[in-house]
C-alpha cells in the first residue's frame, strides 16, 4: 500500500514543476485545475448505474448525459475527451467523495437544492437537466394518476430529494402512503419489482431509463403526472473558483454551442469560416478565452469536435436516438418553447 | 494518543469550515423529515433528528433482541441434534451447521428478504387468520387493542404468576436440600408460566376493543404491521448466528468429561435429568464467553439490516441522515459510540452473569 | 447392516425421525438438483438460450470473467493469473514439511511474495498500471483477504502482547485499540474509512480507496486476531517464560523464541476463524461501490440483457464463498488434529 501513497506523494511534488510554467502569473492559482493536469486525467463521480445519464456496459464503459458532459470537461481541460476516470457513487457517498477531494466533480443526476448549496460546501455549477418527478406502478394495480395511491407503499432511495418530495406531496393533500427507503436505487427498484411496494418514484428520464431493469417492463407504467421539478447539474467543492468557472462554462459551451447552430460535424467548417462573434469566440478563432480560464483557446472546438454540442449529446444519450425516447420539453432551448440557455460568449 | 486524536479533530474542523461544511450537533435538534415505516417509539417525519436516532436505536434492540432468543433455542437444539445417536439427524445437524458458518450473512440477509417476498402473496390474496391477521409481501399486520386497560390487568396478572412460579421454584429447592422429596417444579412451572398467562391475555383481549386490519386500498390499514424486512432481517440473524451457537454448545457439551455422565447414569438419574443436572452446568462456563461473542457479533450484524431498508441505526443514521444533513463525521461518530455502548453493556452482563453461574456450580 | 440399523432405527421413535429426515431430505434435493442439473441450461450466448424451468448457466458463463476479474482489461488478466498462480505455487510449497530453508522460504513468502503480487496486479516499473477502481470480483475479494490478513496478523500479534505487557500506558491503548474495533460493526468501520478519512486527512495526503478499505477490515480482524492469540499465551504455562528469563534471555527473544511459537501454534484454530470470517466480510465493501465478487454479482443482475438472473448469480457466488471457508475450516481441523496426535494427547 506503500506504493499508492508514494505515488500520490510523486503527483503531489510534480503537480506544480509540471504546470507552473504553462501558467499565466496573473491567473488565480487552482488546486483542482493544476492536479488533474498532473494526472493526466478527470475524476468524475458519476451515478452507480442509471442507464442514460451515466451507465457501464459489460466491458466497463461508460455511457449517457451525464458521461458526455465529463468527455467534454475532460475535452476542454486536457484536450482528450477519453481521459476520464468515472468513480460510481451512491446517494450517500456522493457528499463526502466530492468533499474528500476523491472526485473533481460530481455530474450523477443530482437535485440542486438550497439546504445542500447551503450546508453541504457544494456549489452547483448549471442546469444539464431538467428532471420532473412521477411514479411507475404495476400496470395490475390500475393506477391512473398520483392520488390513487392513497393507502399504498412507496419504495424510495433514502435521502434523495424524492423522498421529500413524495412525502411532502401527500402530505399537503392528506393522503397517507407508506414510503419503504433503500440505501440504493437498485435496491429500491429490485424490491417494487418484487411486489414490496406498489410504486416507486425517481425522475421521469430517470425512470425510462430504470425501466429496462424491471424483470417484465411491459408490467409496469409510468405515470404522466408529474409532481416536482428537479433541476440537475454538475456540481463542485467550495473554494477554486477558477475550476467552478471552466466547469460552469464547459456546460454553457455545450449549450451555447446548439444554440450557435454549431455541430460536431460543421466545427470545422464554422471555425474556419463563421463571421459570428459569438461563434468565433466560442471556438477560439478570436477573444482567447480559454486563456482567461487557465486551459487552451481550443477547449470548446475540442468539445464539440469529441463529444459534440447538448442537443447532439442529448439525442444520442436520452432522446430519440437512445432506448429512452425522452422528448426535449423543458431540455429544450429556450427559443424553442425550453428552459435551457447559455449567457453571451462576450 | 490524546494528541493524535487532537490532531486530526483540529485538521478536520479546520477543514470543514474552509470548505464551507456545516458541522456541530446542532443538527440533531433539526426535523428530520425522514420516514421511517416501521417504529415502536411513535416516531413522525416531523420529529427531530435525536428522535430519529432513538427510533433507530429501538428498531436495532428489537431486532437483536428476539433474534438472540430465537439463534440461542435453535443454535442449542441444534447443538444437541449434532450430538445426537441417530447418524443422520446429527448429520443433517452437520450440513446445517457448515452451510451457515462458510456463506457469508449478506447472501442470507438478500436471501430472506427476495425470497420471502417472491413467496408472499400480494395484498388482494393474502393469507388470513380468522380474519384479523393478515399476511402478505407488505408485511403481517395484526390487530392492536384500542385502549390498554384490560391487557395491563392480564400483564400485571402475568407478573405475580412469574414471581409465584419463582417462589415455588425456591421452596421446592429448599425442601428437597431439607428432605430429598421432589416437587414436580415443571409440571407446576407449564401451568402458572404458559397456561394461566394465555388465560389472562385472551381474558383481557376480549374485554377491549380492538383495531382490525383492514383491506382500503391496496393494503391493510390499521393495526400493527410486521415488515417484511425485519421478518427477513430477523430470519437471517437468528439462522445465521444458530449456526455458531450450535457449534459452542456441541463442544461446551463435549468438553463434559464421560466419567461425570456414567456417574450420574450409576446413581440412576433418568437421561433427561443427566443432562439438565449433571451435562449443562458444567458446560454453561465453557459455553458462556462464546456465546457472548456470539450476541455481541449478532448486534452489530444487525447492521446489515441496512442493505434490505430495515430502519435500525445504519439505515436511518448512518444512511438516510448523513444524506441530508451531509454531516458524516458527526453522524459516524455518534454511530460508533453508540454500538461501542451496546457491546461494552453486552459484555458486562454477561461477564456478571458468567461470574454468578461460576459460583453456583464451583 | 446392523451397525445401520443401530445408529438409525435403534428405537421406534429413531426411526420415526430418520423416516421423517429422509423425507425433508428428500423433498428439498429434488427439486434443487432438478433446478441446478436437470433442467439447468449450459450452453448459449445469450439470455435467449435460456428456455428451461432450471437454472440459466449461460449467464454465469457470459459473465465469467468478470466475476473473477471485475473489469481487469482483459489484455492483462495474465498478470492476475500469474499472481494467483504464484500464490498457490507458494502455498503448496510451503505446506511441503521436507523444502529446504522452510523458515526463510516462509518469511520471504510473506514479505517479498506481497509486493511482487502487488507490482503484478497494480503495475509499473515496465508494467502498464491497472487503477484499482478497475479491480473486482473475487480477485478484488482475494486481495482484500489476503492483504488485510498480511497486516493483521502481525498487529493482531502485538496488540496480544501490548495487552499483557507490564507498561501501563501500552496495556492500556492496546485494550482501548482491541475493544474498540472489536465494538463496532464492520460496515461502519468501512463507511469510516472510506468516507470519513478523506476529511480527516491533511489536505494533499491522499490514500487510495481500496487500500482504505483493506486498512479498515485490517484493524477490525486484528483485534479479533489480538484475541486469538490472547487465548494462546494464556494457554502457555507461566513457567516456560520465567524458564527463559532466568536464562538471561532479552522480552523479545522470549517471545520470539519460546512464547510465540507455543501459543501461535494453539491459537492457530482460532486465527483461521477469524480469517476466514475477515473473507466473509470482505462482501461488506460492496457498499462503498467497491466490486467484490457480490458486489459483481449484484451489478451483473442490473445488466437489462440478463434481467432475472438472481438466484444464479447468488448460488455461484455462493458456492465459491462456500468451498472457500469450508476448504480453509477442514484444513484447520486437520491441523489440528495432526499436532494432537503429533504430541501424543
Amino acid at each position: 500500500m506503500k506504493f499508492f501513497g508514494f505515488a500520490a506523494a510523486a503527483a503531489c511534488l510534480l503537480a506544480p514543476l509540471i504546470s507552473g510554467p504553462a501558467m499565466a502569473q496573473t491567473l488565480a492559482p487552482s488546486e483542482t485545475l493544476d492536479a488533474v493536469k498532473a494526472r493526466g486525467n478527470l475524476e468524475c463521480g458519476v451515478h452507480l448505474g442509471l442507464p442514460g445519464f451515466s451507465y457501464a456496459n459489460d466491458k466497463g464503459e461508460w455511457s449517457g448525459l451525464d458521461v458526455d458532459y465529463c468527455k467534454s470537461l475532460a475535452a476542454a481541460v486536457l484536450g482528450d475527451a477519453t481521459k476520464v476516470k468515472y468513480t460510481p457513487t451512491s446517494v450517500q457517498q456522493r457528499w463526502p467523495m466530492l468533499q474528500g477531494k476523491q472526485v473533481d466533480l460530481l455530474a450523477r443526476n443530482t437535485t440542486i437544492t438550497f439546504s445542500r448549496n447551503a450546508t453541504l460546501g457544494v456549489n452547483f455549477q448549471g442546469i444539464n437537466f431538467y428532471e420532473g418527478q412521477t411514479f411507475v406502478v404495476h400496470t395490475s394495480a390500475k393506477v391512473s394518476k398520483v392520488a390513487d395511491l392513497a393507502d399504498g407503499t412507496v419504495c424510495v432511495a433514502a435521502g434523495s430529494t424524492e423522498e421529500k418530495n413524495a412525502a411532502d406531496w401527500f402530505k399537503e393533500r392528506n393522503l397517507k402512503v407508506q414510503i419503504i427507503n433503500f440505501q440504493k436505487n437498485d435496491d429500491a427498484i429490485s424490491a417494487y419489482d418484487q411486489g414490496r411496494c406498489d410504486s416507486y418514484t425517481a425522475g421521469i428520464g430517470a425512470l425510462a431509463g430504470q425501466r429496462i431493469k424491471f424483470k417484465k417492463p411491459e408490467e409496469h407504467q409510468i405515470l404522466t403526472e408529474v409532481i416536482s421539478n428537479d433541476p440537475q447539474g454538475p456540481t463542485t467543492r467550495w473554494g477554486d473558483e477558477r475550476w467552478q468557472l471552466i466547469v460552469r462554462w464547459v456546460l454553457n459551451a455545450q449549450i451555447a454551442a446548439e444554440a450557435y447552430g454549431v455541430t460536431s460535424k460543421n466545427v470545422d467548417e464554422m471555425k474556419a469560416k463563421s463571421q459570428n462573434g459569438d461563434v468565433r469566440r466560442l471556438l477560439g478563432v478570436e477573444g482567447k478565452f480559454g486563456e482567461m480560464m487557465g486551459i487552451s483557446n481550443d477547449w470548446a472546438y475540442n468539445i464539440i469536435k469529441q463529444v459534440g454540442n447538448y442537443g447532439e449529446s442529448y439525442e444520442r444519450t436520452v432522446g430519440m436516438g437512445s432506448p429512452l425516447k425522452l422528448k426535449r420539453g423543458s431540455n429544450e432551448l429556450w427559443t424553442k418553447g425550453g428552459l435551457l440557455f447559455s449567457p453571451p460568449f462576450q | 494518543m490524546v494528541a493524535v486524536i487532537w490532531f486530526f479533530v483540529q485538521n478536520a474542523s479546520q477543514n470543514m469550515m474552509k470548505a464551507g461544511i456545516a458541522s456541530g450537533f446542532k443538527f440533531l435538534w433539526r426535523d428530520s423529515g425522514i420516514e421511517v415505516p416501521f417504529n415502536l417509539t411513535g416516531y413522525k417525519p416531523s420529529d427531530n433528528i435525536l428522535f430519529l436516532l432513538w427510533t433507530g436505536v429501538v428498531n436495532t434492540l428489537l431486532v437483536s433482541i428476539v433474534s438472540i432468543a430465537v439463534a440461542t433455542i435453535v443454535g442449542f437444539s441444534v447443538g444437541l441434534l449434532r450430538l445426537s445417536r441417530n447418524w443422520l439427524l446429527s448429520t443433517l445437524a452437520g450440513f446445517y451447521i457448515e452451510f451457515v458458518r462458510n456463506i457469508p450473512l449478506l447472501f442470507f440477509v438478500l436471501f430472506w428478504y427476495f425470497g420471502v417476498l417472491a413467496a408472499l402473496p400480494l395484498p388482494r390474496e393474502s393469507y388470513d387468520v380468522l380474519g384479523v391477521v393478515f399476511l402478505n409481501r407488505r408485511g403481517l399486520s395484526i390487530p392492536t387493542p384500542n385502549d390498554l386497560h384490560g391487557l395491563k390487568i392480564a400483564c400485571l396478572a402475568i407478573v405475580v404468576l412469574i414471581a409465584a412460579q419463582v417462589g415455588v421454584a425456591r421452596w421446592a429447592a429448599a425442601r428437597q436440600a431439607r428432605t430429598g422429596r421432589d416437587f414436580p417444579v415443571w409440571p407446576v412451572g407449564f401451568v402458572l408460566c404458559g397456561v394461566l398467562p394465555v388465560a389472562a391475555l385472551v381474558a383481557g383481549g376480549l374485554t377491549t376493543a380492538w383495531d382490525v386490519p383492514t383491506l382500503r386500498g391496496f393494503n391493510y390499514r390499521g393495526g400493527f404491521v410486521m415488515v417484511p424486512e425485519f421478518v427477513a432481517l430477523f430470519a437471517a440473524l437468528s439462522t445465521y448466528t444458530a449456526g455458531f451457537i450450535a457449534e459452542v454448545v456441541r463442544g461446551g457439551i463435549q468438553s463434559v468429561r464421560q466419567g461425570q455422565i456414567d456417574a450420574a447414569r450409576a446413581l440412576g438419574l433418568t437421561q433427561g435429568r443427566i443432562v439438565r443436572l449433571v451435562v449443562i452446568p458444567q458446560a454453561m462456563p465453557v459455553i458462556i464467553p462464546p456465546i457472548t461473542s456470539q450476541y455481541l457479533n449478532l448486534i452489530k450484524n444487525s447492521s446489515f439490516g441496512a442493505a434490505i431498508a430495515y430502519p435500525e441505526i445504519v439505515a436511518v443514521f448512518m444512511g438516510s441522515a448523513l444524506v441530508s444533513t451531509g454531516q458524516s463525521i458527526e453522524i459516524i461518530a455518534i454511530t460508533l459510540a453508540i454500538y461501542l455502548v451496546l457491546s461494552l453493556a453486552v459484555s458486562l452482563f454477561m461477564n456478571w452473569y458468567n461470574a454468578r453461574h461460576r459460583l453456583v456450580v464451583r | 447392516m446392523s451397525r445401520l440399523r443401530e445408529r438409525l432405527f435403534a428405537t421406534p421413535l429413531d426411526a420415526v425421525i430418520t423416516l421423517v429426515c429422509l423425507y425433508i431430505v428428500w423433498r428439498i434435493s429434488v427439486p434443487l438438483v432438478e433446478w441446478a442439473v436437470y433442467d439447468a441450461t449450459w450452453n448459449g450466448t445469450s439470455r435467449e438460450a435460456c428456455t428451461g424451468q432450471g437454472a440459466c448457466w449461460v449467464f454465469i458463463r457470459a459473465r465469467f470473467g468478470q466475476f473473477m476479474y471485475g473489469q481487469y482489461p482483459v489484455p492483462l488478466r495474465w498478470r492476475v493469473d500469474v499472481a494467483g498462480a504464484l500464490m498457490v505455487l507458494t502455498a503448496g510449497l510451503l505446506s511441503w514439511r521436507g523444502l529446504p530453508q522452510r523458515r526463510w522460504f516462509a518469511l520471504a513468502s510473506v514479505t517479498v511474495l506481497p509486493l511482487v503480487g502487488l507490482w503484478l496486479l497494480y503495475g509499473g516499473f515496465g508494467l502498464a498500471i491497472v487503477q484499482t477502481r478497475e479491480w473486482g470480483g473475487l480477485m478484488l475479494t482475494l486481495v482484500l483477504t489476503i492483504y488485510a490478513g498480511l497486516i493483521a496478523v502481525p498487529l493482531g500479534i502485538l496488540l496480544a502482547l501490548g495487552r499483557r505487557s507490564r507498561l501501563p500506558l501500552i496495556r492500556f491503548a492496546s485494550v482501548v485499540f482491541i475493544e474498540f474495533w472489536r465494538g463496532v460493526p464492520i460496515i461502519t468501520v468501512i463507511f469510516l474509512a472510506s468516507l470519513l478519512l478523506p476529511l480527516i486527512m491533511p489536505a494533499g495526503f491522499d490514500v487510495d480507496r481500496l487500500a482504505r478499505a483493506i486498512l479498515g477490515l485490517a484493524f477490525v480482524v486484528a483485534a479479533y486476531m489480538a484475541e486469538a492469540v490472547r487465548g494462546g499465551l494464556q494457554a502457555l504455562p507461566e513457567g516456560q517464560a520465567e524458564a527463559a528469563q532466568a536464562l538471561g534471555l532479552g522480552y523479545w527473544r522470549i517471545q520470539r523464541m519460546i512464547v510465540l511459537p507455543q501459543a501461535l501454534r494453539i491459537a492457530l484454530p482460532a486465527m483461521t476463524n477469524e480469517f476466514i470470517s475477515l473473507f466473509k466480510s470482505t462482501t461488506l465493501v460492496l457498499i462503498v461501490s467497491l466490486f467484490d465478487l457480490l458486489g459483481i454479482a449484484q451489478a451483473a443482475l442490473a445488466d437489462p440483457n440478463w434481467v432475472g438472473m438472481n438466484m444464479e448469480a447468488y448460488v455461484f457466488a455462493g458456492a465459491i464463498y462456500w468451498f472457500a471457508c469450508f476448504g480453509m475450516s477442514q484444513w484447520s481441523r486437520l491441523r489440528e488434529k495432526r499436532l494432537q496426535t503429533a504430541h501424543g494427547r
